[in-house]
């Protein structure tokens, strides 16, 4: 029967302040039982304040087997990365 | 009010929490998807919790030293006194959300008039187990609508499971001597006021699901008096109380 739902990602905030992180996936009808699905299986020891559902569907990811032109080719561009700047010392940790 | 009556008003509300935690709790580990087997099992934890406090408070009234887990594991089937609906079968998954949504309401309605009972240690009570049964009733409400206004064959379970529970309706909203009490006293609601409401909610709510209300003024009663509860309750009971009747005293 589960596998006529729709999968849903859920993204739940911890705290006021926080990001939505995502903390896993379930299966249910519409968005609105998603959401209570979410409230049961994801906040029962009160980890949220926010609930965020998406369908998987809409998710669009990046393929695992691109990595190499996706990714590859910033690990040998050190300038991307602001570390040659003399920073003031009173301007004090960044 | 007297304590005795108090005593039974409270015995009245904490066995229905009781019994139905317990009925929702035997789904643990068999709902038919792992996201309602955890709804249900939050349900029926929220609903022992409830059984916590109103069988505690009842225990202080009687003034007898029983605590809650005593009048829980230790009174038998007459002593019950929870209305009829909360101890039938769990029947299939569609029958146990009826019977929750048909409770929900009840119970969702009856908080809210508790939470400003005259007297202080129910009204707190009360609006500590409002807050979770809101939640209970908007997920059966939704579920039974779903189901109501699904597929053939799960409109057909729901309309067999409304026509199977009707009869447990009417026990909720019938008062007597104990209820009456309670209501001059202040601390319970005026059920026909809670009836009213009750059946307008119920009305809107079958439409939605497209079921039809079965046209039997009949209600069964006894569960709430003790009187005559249905065979169903001894058999639920030998399974919840085996431990403390095995191993008298067993604690861990």
């Amino acid at each position: 029967m589960s596998s006529e739902w729709p999968l849903w990602e859920i993204f739940i905030r911890g705290q006021h302040g926080l990001n939505h992180r995502h903390v896993g996936s379930l299966h249910a009808p519409d968005a609105e039982m998603a959401i209570k699905n979410a409230r049961d299986v994801y906040t029962r020891r009160n980890e949220g304040v926010s609930i965020w559902a998406v369908e998987a569907r809409h998710i669009a990811a990046s393929s695992p087997s691109d990595k190499g032109p996706l990714y590859e080719p910033s690990e040998s561009k050190v300038y991307r990365h602001p570390t040659f700047f003399d920073i003031p010392d009173e301007a004090g940790h960044m | 009010m007297s304590p005795e009556q108090l005593f039974e008003y409270l015995l009245r509300l904490g066995d229905n929490t009781l019994v139905l935690g317990h009925r929702v709790s035997e789904w643990c580990g068999h709902a038919p998807v792992l996201e309602e087997d955890i709804a249900l099992a939050n349900t029926a934890l929220d609903l022992i919790g409830q059984t916590q406090m109103w069988l505690g408070y009842a225990g202080e009234v009687e003034g007898q030293g029983r605590s809650a887990d005593d009048l829980a594991f230790l009174r038998d089937v007459w002593d019950f006194r929870n209305v009829l609906l909360t101890e039938q079968p769990n029947g299939d998954f569609g029958q146990t959300m009826m019977r929750q949504m048909l409770f929900d309401l009840w119970h969702d309605l009856t908080l809210e008039s508790l939470s400003e009972s005259s007297d202080p240690r129910v009204a707190e009570i009360a609006v500590k187990a409002a807050k979770e049964v809101r939640y209970h009733l908007e997920r059966s409400s939704d579920t039974v609508i779903g189901l109501g206004d699904g597929t053939a064959e799960s409109h057909g379970r729901m309309q067999a499971a409304l026509d199977l529970l009707w009869p447990y309706i009417g026990e909720m909203f019938t008062p007597d001597a104990v209820d009456d009490a309670a209501l001059q006293a202040g601390i319970g609601p005026d059920m026909v006021q809670i009836e009213t409401r009750y059946r307008a909610r119920l009305a809107e709510l079958l439409g939605a699901a497209t079921l039809s209300a079965p046209d039997a003024p009949f209600s069964q009663k006894g569960g709430k008096s003790g009187m005559r509860h249905s065979e169903h309750l001894g058999h639920m009971l030998t399974q919840m109380q085996w431990l403390q009747r095995a191993y008298p005293g067993a604690t861990w």
